[in-house]
């Protein structure tokens, strides 16, 4: 499951950029979240957590 | 430990979110930090972290250790005053590309070449974020910046091997790309007993980027990721590739020298008082 | 026990510094300061400290500023071009209340100037040197023996109220010998510390003062209680904090802190003084000539004496007012083009006329000259 803390992300788009299965998006409001229907497809890998710059996303195992 | 209980653990309560722009490599290079220093168990009390001036320095101020924001380049003889003064601490110096080697060029070289026991993690974003986008010694030449709107015509610094040259015993590098490799550098540079140095490869997406039509803070990232080059596989080039490899702005990354030849500064100081006191 | 010795100034700043329990030294060579570089690169690690000869002044104050964060009583030595350069440093130090003694050796200026030569050129830069609204100690020794009180004297004013303290002395007291009787150990010597936190590690906040003295608690790096240095404007925790109203509260409990506190840290000598109807003003070296003037003018039947500020800031201001309101003038007699003069002009406001003898010549007066200037003077 991925956790997200909005209130530091800065919506810059790296998770979503490297995301390998494409579940995140950057909203109209500028935050990182996840795209609808998609949470069931993330794999976990980490990618998106390894390298927010702000800690605004988790993979919680 | 995941990242969710190192922000937890190693960063001051209340102090999140952090002063950086979207997409800047700092808040990763200094997660990195705190990773490294969860990877090696080490007790928040017995290290410092003491940084200079600019954009990355504000990272001090983030970490919970024992921590100092000191002056623009001054980060390593304040770190090594407070190493002479309590050897049993592990010193963590941060600095960016222009604290380190423009205003801080000298204490650098100094640091290196006695190899006193410190752990200097260089933020290098190739520009001066802080004061908006002016090039420093490791901004690339042909680069844009607002104190160069023709283009630079200074070659940059190859700061690993000046740092070699200088007497450091531990050379490193990574990007904000290669994360693991970054925290490994990191914590085997904390590791070390001497001068260590990581060049830590970052992107300025706002400073640097804009200026030099660098894209977006991930594409400026994939850049990293198609530009640098494993240690092992640089090592086992050619001459005539890793040319060719140089001239496409190739760069190796990992830990690409390391000894245990040189006495540590601290320890030969030992000496010095042993001697005074027969 | 005791010993009797032939030392130069700079040797006793050494005797002293070891003396008050500094423990660490950073520093750069430059005439004329470099015997004490020179004499505690001997002496620290006798006594367990440490020495470094740093690549240049800027590092010479950063490590020893560094090296008092951990715990260690630490301080530099310097002269004219060294001063203008650990400015910086010295501004830090200020603001994030590290104690730290600077040793200033004046010589003649600006640049090089006459490295051997004495001045005391430095008296406005060693108060206003650095940028910013700033406030620090500055002593003034005359003598060997003073040079190493004096020395101790600025570790336990910097320790006290975690402010640097500036030991401004010059090429005539660095490099003169005399006679000095020094203990043969110095557990006697009283040596100040800086208060250390009692309470809890979580509940530390670094720069929470007490409201007796103004002057925060401060941990030594490592010892569990972790805080944050910055050079930023911060408040009682110790992280930036730029409000307007922020701003006023921290700079004025720097300058309330020492402000508060000047009968502990302003200290003179009044020289015949009690029935003189003129005085000189003079410290440093230059209070050397003015001893013998004064002597000279009482054998003519002058009533002339001697005020020595051993602080020279703060300002001995209320002892200067005083003095005006009862004597017919006052001649302050410096060696540069006139500093020291302007603030007991400031400060005497009329009360009664204030002349000059600035000697910036390379040397230093002698009693005849000082005298002579005297009497043009006591005319006025």
């Amino acid at each position: 499951m991925l956790k997200l803390i909005s209130q530091r992300c800065k919506g810059c788009g790296i998770c979503v950029n490297f995301c390998p299965k494409k579940v995140l998006e950057v909203t109209e409001v500028g935050k990182c979240a996840i795209v609808e229907g998609k949470a069931p497809d993330c794999i976990l890998c980490g990618q998106c957590e390894m390298r927010c710059p702000d800690y605004a996303i988790f993979v919680e195992k | 430990m995941g990242m969710e209980q190192i922000a937890e653990k190693y960063f001051r309560p209340g102090r999140l979110p952090h002063i950086w722009c979207p997409g800047c490599g700092n808040g990763i290079i200094t997660g990195a930090i705190a990773r490294a220093v969860d990877q090696l168990g080490l007790d928040q009390n017995e290290v410092a972290m003491i940084s200079g001036i600019g954009c990355s320095s504000r990272s001090s101020g983030y970490l919970d250790f024992n921590t100092a924001n000191t002056l623009h380049g001054r980060a390593l003889p304040i770190a090594s005053g407070v190493k002479m003064a309590n050897p049993a601490l592990k010193v963590i110096v941060a600095s960016g590309d222009g604290d380190c080697t423009a205003i801080g060029g000298n204490h650098l070289i100094h640091a290196a070449r006695r190899n006193i026991d410190l752990t200097l993690v260089v933020y290098n974003n190739s520009i001066y974020g802080m004061t908006g986008g002016q090039y420093s010694p490791m901004t690339p030449k042909g680069s844009k910046a607002t104190t160069a709107p023709y283009m630079t015509i200074e070659p940059s610094f190859n700061l690993l091997e000046l740092a070699r040259a200088a007497g450091a015993t531990f050379v490193a590098r990574a990007t904000t790309y290669h994360v693991p490799q970054m925290v490994d550098a990191i914590a085997k540079g904390i590791r070390h007993k001497g001068f260590a140095i990581v060049e830590c490869v970052s992107a300025c997406p706002i400073n640097f980027g804009r200026q030099n039509k660098a894209g977006a803070p991930a594409k400026m990232m994939e850049w990293q990721r198609d530009h640098a080059v494993m240690v092992a596989a640089w090592e086992k080039m050619p001459a005539e590739k890793k040319a060719e490899a140089q001239a496409a702005g190739k760069f190796p990354i990992g830990v690409l020298y390391e000894t245990d030849a040189v006495q540590e500064y601290t320890e030969a100081y030992d000496g010095v008082i042993e001697r005074a006191r027969r | 026990m005791s010993r009797t010795l032939l030392l130069q100034g700079n040797q006793a700043v050494v005797e002293g510094a070891v003396a008050a329990g500094v423990r660490f030294y950073g520093g750069y060579p430059i005439t004329p300061s470099t015997e004490i570089a020179e004499q505690l690169a001997l002496r620290l690690p006798q006594v367990g400290g440490k020495f470094m000869q740093t690549e240049d002044e800027i590092a010479g104050l950063g490590t020893a500023i560094g090296a008092s964060m951990a715990g260690l009583k630490s301080m530099t030595a310097t002269s004219g071009p060294g001063f203008s350069l650990k400015q910086e440093m010295l501004g830090l130090a200020c603001i994030a209340e590290i104690p730290v003694v600077i040793v200033d050796v004046q010589r003649v200026g600006p640049a090089t100037g006459q490295p051997t030569s004495p001045a005391q050129g430095e008296v406005m830069m060693s108060r206003w040197g650095t940028h910013g609204d700033h406030w620090v100690i500055v002593v003034s020794p005359s003598s060997v023996p003073e040079s190493f009180e004096l020395t101790i004297r600025a570790v336990n004013l910097s320790e006290k109220y975690r402010v640097p303290v500036i030991m401004l002395m010059d090429e005539v007291i660095g490099h003169m010998r005399e006679k000095i009787v020094l203990p043969d150990d110095y557990q006697g010597i009283e040596a100040a510390s800086r208060k250390t936190p009692s309470c809890k590690p979580e509940e530390y906040l670094a720069y929470a003062a007490d409201k007796e003295d103004l002057v925060p608690a401060m941990a030594p790096f490592g010892s569990g209680y972790r805080w944050h240095v910055t050079g930023l404007v911060h408040d009682e925790t110790g992280f930036p904090k730029g409000t307007p109203a922020g701003t006023v509260e921290s700079l004025n409990r720097l300058h309330d802190k020492i402000y508060n506190h000047l009968d502990d840290i302003v200290t003179f000598e009044n020289y015949r003084m009690d029935d003189a109807e003129f005085a000189v003003i003079a410290f440093g070296g230059a209070a050397r000539s003015a001893y013998a003037a004064v002597n000279l003018a009482r054998q003519e039947g002058l009533k002339v004496g001697l005020f020595r500020p051993i602080t020279i800031w703060p300002f001995p201001e209320k002892q200067v007012q005083e003095i005006a309101g009862r004597i017919n003038g006052i001649l302050v007699h410096e060696l540069n083009y006139g500093q020291y003069v302007l603030e007991v002009g400031r400060v005497v406001a009329g009360a009664c006329p204030v002349s000059l003898y600035g000697k910036y010549d390379n040397e230093s007066a002698t009693p005849q000259e000082l005298l002579a200037e005297i009497k043009k003077a006591m005319k006025k």
